[in-house]
């Protein structure tokens, strides 16, 4: 101790902390990051899924990312986007994209649930990524009054805190979260499709996801106590109503009432 | 004297009601009150029904508003949610919040009552602007009415503060991001911002007393407003007695219209549980401001979404328009060690102060430009008065183009247009959108009372086409009767005063701006049909005036 206490104004002490601290993160970042991955393992894909998911592969979807999945111009590597970003961007519709634009939009899946598992096992073995998440972090079950206070610190600033969705900058746009599917939910914290960042494990964990997960279906099942719920926009919505159908009902009113000269 | 009063018997009431009110009357005089305000004489229009509309509002925002203060604890004390919603179980908050959740949710009737208390908030003040639009398009606020004007124009700030104060009574994530914006807003007054919302707050935002204070101002302070006013503001029109649109026999000496008892009454009493009925069926089938959606209030989440009510809107609008830097010039300027926020302060103060300003003013303004002191009592059709209405529009969508700035993010996601071009346009709107708004109306006023002018001269086209003997087709135009005439070429139509010297001769540089204003009044103007053109045009049958040069300027 004594021996340290007298090296600390050496020269090259400051580099010598510098190093210890960069190591430190470093493998912080390197330990997180494979608890991160840990999860890619747990799914299995046949060799034939993976050769299946390679040929629908080049057929559908390397004009645009590059055979090999290596990227083009027009659309960005795959290699180490893990399994969760093909189910996600396959399974809801928004790969293969529709056109340009913004940002790529949900419409009817193009490939069946068995071909999006095949696209994800062909994915999947480019390089370690994300992996589509257990059954049992996206079917609820959590604390949903955590989850709330997760959603609202993390999501709602573009969900919108009754996840109804809300407009980012330049046409793109947070879609609302009613009728998404848990496990779609997941992986969309995991990859960070489109505008939305990565929440990683380590950001929030999978328990976490799963309390919001568990958040999003419990007010979506509550459905709204109050009566229509306008669209959730809140008080645009509320004040366009009064306008339109409240003072337009009175109008109407003040019109039968003083009809009867003229 | 008394001898004559003593020889007549003493009225003996039959019945026992009538017994009853006999004491009531010969001690406080209800009969003659009674007379004399059911003769008080009301004209019937729908567009002279929106000030009751606010006032049947008020009375039920004071009888929900009272049902709420028996459940709801201002305290910002923290405590954990323990009540039936699920999502928030457990979660810490305020026992303000907690006490919101608890009306909604655990209080017979409690949810019903918010929801109540807060569409008739937002009904209280749309109708108040509404009636505010009628009064100013009708040239209502002028002479005696200016004080009324006044005093409607402080009801509407004090609604508009009535609101505010009781949508950040919650305290959801909503409130407390709308009182976060008001922080910074008075934060960006320079030098002495900082103090004042220290001094609001009770500290550093948000503090643990802004709730109870702003929940004595919603509940005491501004009710207490509004009532004297309310009371000063109905006194009024007792006094000057209500306007009405022009028609025969209506001038400014008179009131066509109702008595108040019993038919006027009995409708204005039958109109309050109309409003009551439409507030009561909004409020049970349609949600207003769900607090649990949104959460407790955390000063580091910000939900997308996040607007104020719909009269403040335009002063959110107005800061999410302004741009913080022009190319390299920042608006925040630092002077002399102090930061001024202009890009807040200005959009916040500048845009409200200007239409606060011209609203209080304008019957003055327009009584200086026309010199017309004298009262009226016959109201203006907007057409009549076509550069008051283009003012009027231009305010008017100065104010919308404001208004949609604040819902720009849901214009943006609903169109599935961007967010940028709604502002960039909106911006534009904000400088050209009210002087397009003034032509336009001004322009559209002018036609119709052409169109006016020219129905008074030639009667109603029939569609009816006939042949003449000679070979010449004519389409035969049906005459107006009297009423319907009255009412086109019966109003006042103001011309041009130019500048005159005062008693010293001298045409003052005031003088010569009221007369430039009063040119740019009154130069457009389409003169109502004359008793010798209406005699011309009928006395003379129909080709006479057509080739008159009279009917030919009215061509284009």
């Amino acid at each position: 101790m004594k021996a340290l206490s007298q090296k600390r104004r050496h020269p090259l002490a400051a580099i010598a902390l510098l190093l210890m601290g960069l190591l430190l993160t470093g493998g912080l970042y390197a330990v997180a990051t494979t608890v991160n991955e840990a999860k890619a393992s747990t799914t299995t894909y046949s060799a034939n899924d993976t050769e299946e998911g390679g040929k629908l592969f080049a057929a559908n979807c390397a004009t645009c990312h590059g055979m090999g999945a290596s990227g083009t111009a027009d659309g960005p590597s795959l290699v180490g986007v893990g399994a969760a970003a093909v189910d996600f961007q396959v399974g809801t519709g928004r790969m293969p994209m529709q056109m340009n634009g913004p940002q790529a939009l949900k419409k009817p899946a193009q490939f069946n649930d068995e071909q999006t598992h095949q696209l994800s096992a062909y994915v999947a073995s480019l390089g370690a990524g994300p992996a589509i998440p257990e059954e049992d972090l996206v079917n609820g079950g959590g604390d949903a009054a955590a989850g709330g206070e997760l959603f609202r610190t993390n999501c709602a600033m573009c969900h919108n805190a009754a996840a109804a969705g809300g407009a980012l900058t330049r046409g793109k746009f947070a879609p609302a979260l009613a009728d998404v599917s848990g496990k779609h939910i997941y992986e969309a914290m995991a990859t960070g499709p489109q505008n939305m960042p990565v929440f990683s494990d380590s950001n929030i964990t999978p328990e976490g996801k799963k309390d919001i997960i568990t958040f999003l279906k419990q007010i979506e099942s509550t459905g709204s106590p109050g009566g229509a719920d306008l669209g959730s926009l809140g008080p645009v919505a509320e004040g366009l109503f009064v306008w339109v159908a409240g003072l337009g009902v009175i109008i109407a009113f003040t019109i039968w009432l003083t009809s009867r000269t003229s | 004297m008394s001898a004559a009063s003593t020889a007549e018997p003493a009225f003996v009431a039959k019945t026992k009601a009538g017994r009853v009110t006999d004491f009531v009357d010969s001690r406080v005089g209800g009969s003659g009150i009674l007379r004399e305000f059911g003769r008080k004489v009301f004209p019937d229009h729908w567009s002279f029904m929106f000030g009751e509309v606010a006032l049947y509002s008020f009375v039920i925002l004071l009888l929900s508003g009272t049902f709420l203060t028996f459940f709801f604890d201002p305290s910002m004390a923290e405590t954990h949610y323990d009540g039936s919603y699920v999502p928030l179980k457990g979660v810490e908050m305020s026992v303000a919040y907690s006490s919101s959740l608890n009306i909604s949710f655990d209080i017979r009737g409690g949810l019903f009552m918010r929801q109540v208390h807060h569409w008739a908030a937002l009904l209280f003040v749309a109708s108040i602007a509404v009636h505010m639009l009628r009064v100013f398009f009708t040239g209502a606020f002028r002479r005696p009415r200016e004080m009324n004007w006044v005093v409607g124009c402080v009801l509407l700030i004090l609604a508009m503060a009535a609101g505010f104060t009781g949508y950040s009574l919650p305290d959801d994530l909503l409130s407390g991001n709308g009182l976060r914006i008001i922080d910074g807003v008075i934060k960006s007054i320079p030098v002495v911002g900082t103090y004042i919302s220290f001094f609001l707050f009770g500290g550093e935002f948000p503090g643990t007393a802004i709730i109870s204070r702003l929940y004595m101002l919603h509940i005491l302070l501004v009710p207490a407003l509004i009532l004297l006013m309310i009371v000063l503001h109905l006194f009024m029109v007792v006094v000057h007695k209500h306007t009405q649109y022009p028609g025969p026999g209506r001038n400014d000496n008179n009131v066509v219209g109702y008595p108040l008892g019993p038919v006027y009454a009995a409708k204005a009493g039958g109109f309050f549980f109309i409003v009551f009925g439409v507030l009561a069926l909004m409020a049970a089938f349609f949600t207003i401001n769900p607090i649990w959606n949104y959460g407790p209030y955390d000063p580091s989440p910000v939900s997308a979404g996040t607007q104020p009510d719909w009269y403040i809107g335009f002063v959110d609008g107005a800061l999410r328009l302004m741009p913080g830097t022009f190319g390299d010039w920042h608006v925040e300027q630092t002077w002399l060690g102090f930061v001024f926020t202009f890009n807040v302060l200005l959009p916040a103060l500048v845009p409200a102060g200007i239409l606060f300003t011209v609203m209080f003013t304008y019957p003055w303004i327009e009584r200086w430009i026309t010199k017309d002191n004298r009262e009226h009592h016959v109201l203006d059709r907007p057409r009549n008065a076509p550069t008051r209405t283009g003012i009027g529009v231009a305010g008017f969508i100065w104010y919308c183009v404001m208004w949609a700035a604040a819902g720009s993010d849901l214009i943006a996601t609903h169109f599935h247009v961007s967010l940028n071009d709604v502002t960039y346009w909106l911006r534009a709107l904000f400088f050209i959108g009210p002087i397009i708004g003034f032509i336009v109306a001004k322009r559209v006023a002018l036609a119709l009372q052409r169109k006016d002018r020219e129905i008074a001269l030639h009667g109603r086209e029939t569609g009816r086409i006939v042949r003449l003997p000679h070979g010449e087709f004519i389409e035969v135009h049906a005459p107006l009767d009297e009423y319907k005439r009255y009412k086109l070429v019966g109003f006042e139509s103001p011309e041009v005063l130019p500048a005159v010297p005062n008693e010293h001769g001298v045409v003052t540089g005031n003088e010569k701006r009221r007369a430039f204003l009063s040119k740019w009044f009154f130069e457009d103007r389409v003169a109502p049909a004359t008793p010798a053109e209406l005699e011309a045009a009928h006395g003379h049958g129909h080709a006479a005036v057509e080739s008159s040069e009279e009917a030919k300027s009215l061509s284009h």
